[in-house]
């Protein structure tokens, strides 16, 4: 035990503590080296750690090549090839960044999509703040995401008209996923609700149906039956887009995925919220939109916010039926003849993309859970 | 009502023998009954007119295709050339039926593997978070953020495209003696099989079955007596002895086949090709990473106050661990495992990119040769649905032997 001693000046004076137990060596001391299994863990992780950095330098950075000329027809990659296995070849990137973003959105039009991002990008960080959580925040949505898709397809303003079939990279990853969550969430509470009924056996019979069934295959096999199914299940003559078709597949999944974790946060609200609602006399609609849903919702952020992580993650998945997003965009820029074999330096960067997006999402969720721990606490 | 005279008595034997007062419908809007049969009526009225508009047209269109619908394709020959099978299998030879059974077995080879090898790393991981070493946490909690974070599919891509990066069979790394790597696998020496090792495993397998039966009535002894009849040396020689006894009996063969580099491939040997590596690393990576911070907040959910009760009982530490911290930790862990076992299972699906041949991959072959679309992806959710849920029952069945048993 140290002691506090005041001195003259009126300053509290503590005797500094014991070197074993305070300060950077005891701390190395009690961390690292603490038992000898301990040490032996330090040292073997720590040596593993510094081979694969080196190698990782040597590789990415030391031996790399940051740039190729440009040959007669088109890039000349000699230069890789001799470094191959070496250094990486990061010269692909500055060749290839703007085909695997956007596709092959004309290139002298590619300042659209690119607004379009920062527009989603936007569109994220105002939906985060809390401060912005009101009615208004389904006004601002409509309106970014109409500007969204004037400035894909243009046709208005003097922009020329873009096909949906040219459109590609990251502003497909973002569309799938931001309308898929904008049309999956009132699904989902929807359905939770319906699932949640005591009222109407048969409607609950129908969610548990649909939830069950959706989360019981797996989403390939529904992006299946989004491309080869659906045009039969139309009346003939009528074709719907392929990107719409995924789009579909992809709303209806997330749908059953989120109707699960909305349905855990109206069990876990107490039976007495609903009997005080009945008790005032309020109907069923005005009940659940201003008594259960706003609370339910509160409490079932964090899981929302993992699903929709997921779910981002899983917009990758329309590579398997052709869909131009970030990933088919990566894989096509490297099966070209001249970038063959460099697929680990843009699957890295795309890796890096999606980590971005997906961390910063959890991170948030984590910030926000730990928020209403507090507030709930105080 | 008449008589309202009585005694209390009198009065509250009325009370509860009363009968509940007939109800009738009303026919009006107010009616609640009535109100929820509208409500019912119209919503599955909408959803059967919907489901029964998609299936008049579904019909008209296989019509105008002259597409014949049914399972009569599957008793054709498939003529798909499978690379990796685990029943022999001729493309010239035998049917669809077939061969879209290999494509369920393939994919319970990887998913079987795979949820054991994830368990088993993903627990390491987990619990490699929770130690006091600080640079142990780091690196695994780093490992798990950043492995949860990218999609499957890069995952596989990238791996993938490694295994494909590596030397030729002409200059694959070796390591040993026998396990080359190439691009083309891993090649491993195989142990020629004979009906000795068939009767050994066989009477291993009774062995296991009866020593489980001697563990089970040491311990009800113990619980009668207090004293636990010692089994070890009865167990051993039903595990070890036995077994090795019968191979002698049978001339105890013993061949290895090596794999042996013959013009451009290797011949001879156990094989792991490489979709099926890539396949296996990416998806017990991903889903290690889940089951890791299932594993530490299982542990983290029981209380310190166990531990130390415990210590102060005067147990072990691995005691503890096993008899009193593990099964309270079970209960928290085992159902969002349940739901990771499922994911990895449904995740094996992506095979299709990398070309490892499972089910979606080869039902998704089938259906492009034969155009029975709505079939195909018509089995592709049976078998899908049918593995799901026989995962959940299993689980559920083993949830509730270690749940906490309430009054």
């Amino acid at each position: 035990m140290s002691t506090t001693v005041v001195t003259a000046s009126g300053v509290e004076h503590r005797d500094a503590p014991p070197a074993s137990v305070y300060g950077p060596w005891a701390w190395v001391r009690n961390n690292l080296f603490g038992t000898w299994w301990s040490t032996a863990i330090t040292l073997a992780l720590g040596w593993l750690l510094v081979t694969a950095l080196f190698d990782f330098v040597s590789w990415g950075l030391l031996n790399a090549v940051w740039s190729v000329p440009s040959g007669p027809t088109g890039p000349d990659t000699a230069l890789c090839r001799a470094a191959h296995g070496m250094g990486a070849c990061w010269a692909v990137l500055p060749e290839k960044y703007r085909f695997i973003l956007f596709g092959r959105f004309p290139y002298a039009e590619q300042w659209r999509p690119a607004i379009c991002v920062g527009l989603f990008i936007l569109l994220f960080a105002i939906s985060a703040m809390r401060r912005f959580w009101r009615k208004e925040l389904i006004l601002v949505w409509v309106v970014i995401l109409t500007a969204i898709g004037v400035l894909m397809w243009g046709g208005v303003l003097g922009m020329t008209y873009v096909p949906q079939d040219v459109w590609g990279g990251l502003p497909i990853t973002l569309i799938l996923a931001t309308f898929g969550l904008a049309f999956a969430f009132p699904l989902s509470i929807l359905v939770a609700l319906g699932r949640r009924s005591t009222k109407l056996p048969a409607v609950r019979v129908l969610c548990v149906l649909y939830v069950e069934l959706i989360r019981g295959v797996p989403l390939i096999s529904l992006l299946f039956m989004a491309s080869v199914m659906f045009p039969l299940f139309l009346p003939e003559g009528f074709n719907i887009d392929k990107l719409l078709r995924a789009q579909v597949a992809i709303i209806l999944f997330a749908g059953a995925y989120l109707a699960e974790v909305v349905r855990g946060g109206l069990q876990a609200l107490p039976r007495g919220q609903y009997e005080a609602a009945d008790a005032l006399g309020l109907n069923y609609f005005q009940k659940t939109t201003q008594i259960i849903l706003p609370q339910a919702l509160r409490l079932v952020i964090p899981p929302l916010v993992s699903t929709f992580i997921g779910f981002f993650k899983d917009t990758s998945l329309v590579l398997i039926i052709g869909i131009f997003d970030l990933l088919t965009a990566g894989k096509i820029a490297v099966s070209e003849p001249a970038w063959q074999g460099f697929a680990t330096e843009v699957y890295l960067t795309l890796a890096a993309i999606y980590f971005c997006f997906c961390y910063a999402m959890s991170r948030y969720s984590r910030g926000l859970e730990a928020e209403f721990n507090r507030t709930r606490r105080a | 009502m008449s008589g309202s005279s009585g005694t209390p008595v009198r009065a509250q034997e009325r009370v509860q023998g009363r009968a509940m007062p007939k109800r009738k419908i009303r026919l009006h809007w107010s009616d609640p009954t009535l109100r929820s049969i509208f409500w019912q009526v119209l919503i599955v009225g909408a959803v059967v007119g919907i489901v029964w508009y998609l299936v008049d047209n579904t019909n008209r269109n296989l019509a105008a295709r002259r597409i014949a619908t049914g399972f009569d394709f599957l008793g054709r020959v498939a003529g798909i050339p499978i690379g990796e099978s685990l029943l022999p299998y001729d493309p010239a030879k035998d049917t669809y039926g077939k061969a879209l059974i290999i494509g369920v077995l393939n994919t319970l080879r990887v998913a079987v593997i795979g949820i054991i090898i994830s368990t088993l790393l993903g627990t390491l991981i987990g619990i490699g978070r929770l130690s006091r070493n600080w640079l142990l946490a780091k690196i695994t909690a780093v490992y798990v953020e950043v492995m949860r974070d990218i999609p499957l599919l890069l995952h596989l891509l990238f791996w993938y495209s490694l295994l494909q990066g590596l030397p030729g069979p002409r200059n694959a790394l070796r390591i040993g003696d026998g396990v080359f790597v190439s691009n083309r696998g891993i090649e491993l020496p195989a142990l020629v099989w004979e009906t000795a090792h068939s009767w050994a495993l066989f009477t291993f397998l009774l062995g296991c079955v009866v020593s489980y039966g001697l563990a089970r009535r040491a311990a009800k002894q113990q619980a009668d007596t207090g004293v636990r009849p010692q089994t070890w040396p009865l167990t051993l020689v039903l595990l070890l002895v036995a077994p090795i006894a019968v191979w002698f009996a049978q001339g105890a063969p013993f061949v290895i086949e090596w794999p042996v580099l013959r013009g451009f491939n290797f011949q001879g040997g156990n094989k792991i090709s490489p979709e099926y590596g890539a396949l296996l690393i990416g998806l017990v990576i991903y889903t290690s990473g889940f089951i890791a911070e299932i594993v530490r907040s299982g542990i983290q959910s029981v209380p310190r106050g166990q531990w130390e009760a415990a210590g102060a009982l005067g147990l072990h530490h691995g005691t503890v661990l096993r008899r009193i911290i593990l099964p309270q930790a079970l209960r928290v862990i085992i159902p969002p495992m349940t739901s990771q076992y499922l994911n990895l299972t449904k995740n094996s699906s992506l095979a299709v990119a990398i070309g490892y041949q499972d089910v979606v991959s080869i039902a998704n072959t089938v259906l492009n040769q034969t155009g029975q679309a709505i079939e195909g992806i018509a089995y592709i959710m049976a078998v899908y649905l049918t593995i799901s849920l026989s995962i959940s029952l299993f689980m559920n069945w083993y949830n509730a032997r270690v749940a906490l048993v309430e009054r």
